[in-house]
């Protein structure tokens, strides 16, 4: 068996040597922290004119986090990169003639990229709360305050399960392209669609963000949902880890 | 030692490769001879654990492939050129896979030496030519210093400095006693490099056989004679049992008799000669003899009465895709 130690090193070697390494996860933070600044630089100003009802249900904490919708996108496709290259490049059968123990691969590519992904999710969300808050003035949420720091750390483990989902599609699915093209309109429009749409809001809620998203809301919205915090999150793992499964098993049983 | 049991590879209803049963020896080059589309690549990649065989099995030194600890330290492989992310280094591309077989730091640097690539070692493989990708394809075969060696159409879209290079690198691995298997559609390539021969044409075996004797049985040597009293000079060569075949344009070819008799024999009989040619048919010529059956052969298997592929296909009965593969078949004939 191929000694995990020496694949977790060679995995850290892949991905530190690929400029899309750099420029996905770069682009997630920029656009997650940019885009949280602007709304709340936006919402701030705004919040005199807001309806009674907004105002009270008003989450300074997750506004905070409005870039985020867009932001993933880039953490997509840094998940799909991550495993689908492999494919797309033909190194994939340099890789497996190497480790041949295909679950010590995937396990090992995972962790890292997981690993990886899990520190720009943190860094990204605690940045993205301290300088939206920043712009917030009198409305400005605290750490300290009741469920804030659990909703900035789940903005890291979100950003983390969106990658790795991304990863266990396109360990399915190999090719960048067919990942990609269902991803991105998957969470960028179907999801919302789905969500905001009254007869299909039920199920909307259960489609790994809307569930996962919850973990960020301090305050619950005026659409109450039926799970809290980390219910939300468990069903975001559980989704995640339905398509590792289903990966996995695919890349076990097909031919490289 | 590389060692096939009734390797077989199905791909729906076609039949990859069938039945293959060979041992590769060290010490030698194995030459790993069929025309293109016979299944060489894929016997390769079932070699290496990357394809599933339908059925049979690959054992190396013993083991499967994917039993085996740290795998380029035994076998390193020659795929295909650029297995690599164009993207990365040549350095970190051979860097990740020494990593995964916890191979030392220092031997990267060796192998790009070995290989000629050191100059180039920070650059992305993506602006490498061919024949620099070849070469860090097969510096990532000498990584782990292994004692078996795959290369598949090593020489491919080279230049002849290329060629000669990678010639002489197989010949050199082979001489320190590791077992060197190369593909290659190119008989000419494999008479100046192989020492053994394994031959394969619609992914059944059709020859296994050193190079020599290959040579022997298959370069036909025989003698053209042209005279313009051919009736007589049949009559002679009658005479001393000697069998001699008319091949047109006014010819004869004779068999097994060295052109001194047969000069001697006509000057005896004071029979003027216009041609008495020793002739050797090509070693590509035979190569073309042999697989060319195996083609004419895939051109008769649509036929109803399933020959004897379709008997075969359906032999190692037991798995699912057999049934099918036969039924499919027999549609497709009406």
């Amino acid at each position: 068996m191929a000694a995990v130690g020496q694949v977790l090193r060679s995995e850290w070697t892949k991905i530190r040597s690929v400029r899309s390494t750099v420029w996905t996860l770069g682009v997630a933070v920029v656009v997650t922290v940019g885009l949280g600044m602007l709304i709340c630089a936006l919402a701030g100003s705004d919040f005199g004119t807001m309806p009674v009802r907004d105002r009270l249900t008003f989450d300074a904490t997750n506004i905070s986090f409005a870039g985020m919708g867009l932001g993933q996108l880039a953490m997509i496709v840094f998940g799909v990169l991550v495993v689908s290259n492999e494919y797309s490049t033909g190194m994939i059968r340099s890789s497996l003639a190497a480790v041949p123990q295909r679950a010590t691969f995937l396990f090992c590519k995972l962790v890292v990229a997981t690993a990886l992904v899990l520190l720009v999710g943190l860094f990204t969300s605690f940045l993205a709360f301290f300088a939206g808050q920043s712009l917030l003035g009198g409305l400005a949420a605290r750490i300290g305050d009741p469920g804030v720091l659990r909703a900035v750390i789940g903005g890291g483990l979100y950003m983390t399960l969106i990658a790795l989902f991304s990863m266990a599609i396109a360990t399915m699915l190999r090719s960048p392209m067919l990942s990609l093209g269902i991803l991105m309109p998957f969470f960028f429009l179907i999801s919302n669609i789905l969500g905001n749409v009254s007869a299909t809001r039920k199920i909307g809620h259960y489609l790994p963000d809307q569930a996962g998203r919850r973990i960020m809301q301090v305050v619950p919205g005026n659409n109450p949902v039926p799970y809290g915090p980390w219910g939300g999150l468990g069903i975001m793992v559980a989704w995640t880890v339905a398509a590792l499964v289903c990966g996995f098993v695919l890349l076990e049983r097909r031919d490289a | 030692m590389i060692e096939l049991a009734g390797l077989t590879k199905h791909y729906g209803d076609k039949v990859a490769v069938d039945h293959l049963t060979f041992v590769v020896r060290p010490g030698i080059i194995t030459g790993f001879l069929g025309p293109n589309g016979a299944g060489k690549s894929t016997t390769m990649r079932m070699m290496l654990g990357l394809d599933n065989p339908t059925a049979g099995s690959v054992r190396i030194d013993g083991r499967h492939y994917r039993r085996l600890q740290d795998p380029l330290t035994y076998i390193g492989a020659l795929l295909e050129a650029k297995a690599m992310h164009g993207g990365r280094s040549a350095f970190n591309h051979l860097l990740c896979l020494a990593q995964s077989n916890g191979i030392p730091r220092r031997r990267v640097g060796e192998v790009l030496d070995t290989v000629g690539l050191t100059s180039v070692a920070k650059k992305r493989s993506k602006g490498f030519s061919l024949g620099m990708g070849q070469r860090l394809g097969i510096a990532a075969a000498l990584l782990g210093d292994p004692q078996v060696l795959l290369f598949d159409e090593p020489v491919n879209g080279l230049d002849p400095e290329g060629i000669r290079w990678i010639r002489t690198m197989m010949k050199n691995l082979a001489g320190q006693g590791r077992t060197v298997f190369v593909s290659s559609h190119l008989m000419s390539e494999m008479a100046l490099t192989a020492d053994h021969l394994v031959v394969i044409g619609q992914g059944r075996l059709l020859a296994d056989t050193s190079m020599a004797q290959f040579i022997r049985e298959n370069s036909r040597s025989y003698v053209r004679l042209r005279s313009p009293e051919q009736e007589r000079l049949l009559d002679v060569l009658h005479a001393e049992r000697i069998t001699a075949v008319q091949a047109g344009n006014g010819t004869l070819e004779v068999d097994g008799e060295p052109a001194e008799r047969l000069g001697e024999l006509a000057a005896a009989h004071q029979l003027v000669l216009h041609e008495l040619s020793p002739q050797q048919a090509s070693l590509e010529e035979a190569f073309m003899q042999l697989t060319a059956e195996s083609v004419e052969y895939h051109a008769h298997d649509g036929e109803p009465p399933a020959g004897p592929v379709g008997g075969r296909a359906t032999a190692p009965a037991g798995t699912p895709a057999a049934g099918g593969w036969g039924a499919d078949r027999q549609k497709k004939g009406n």
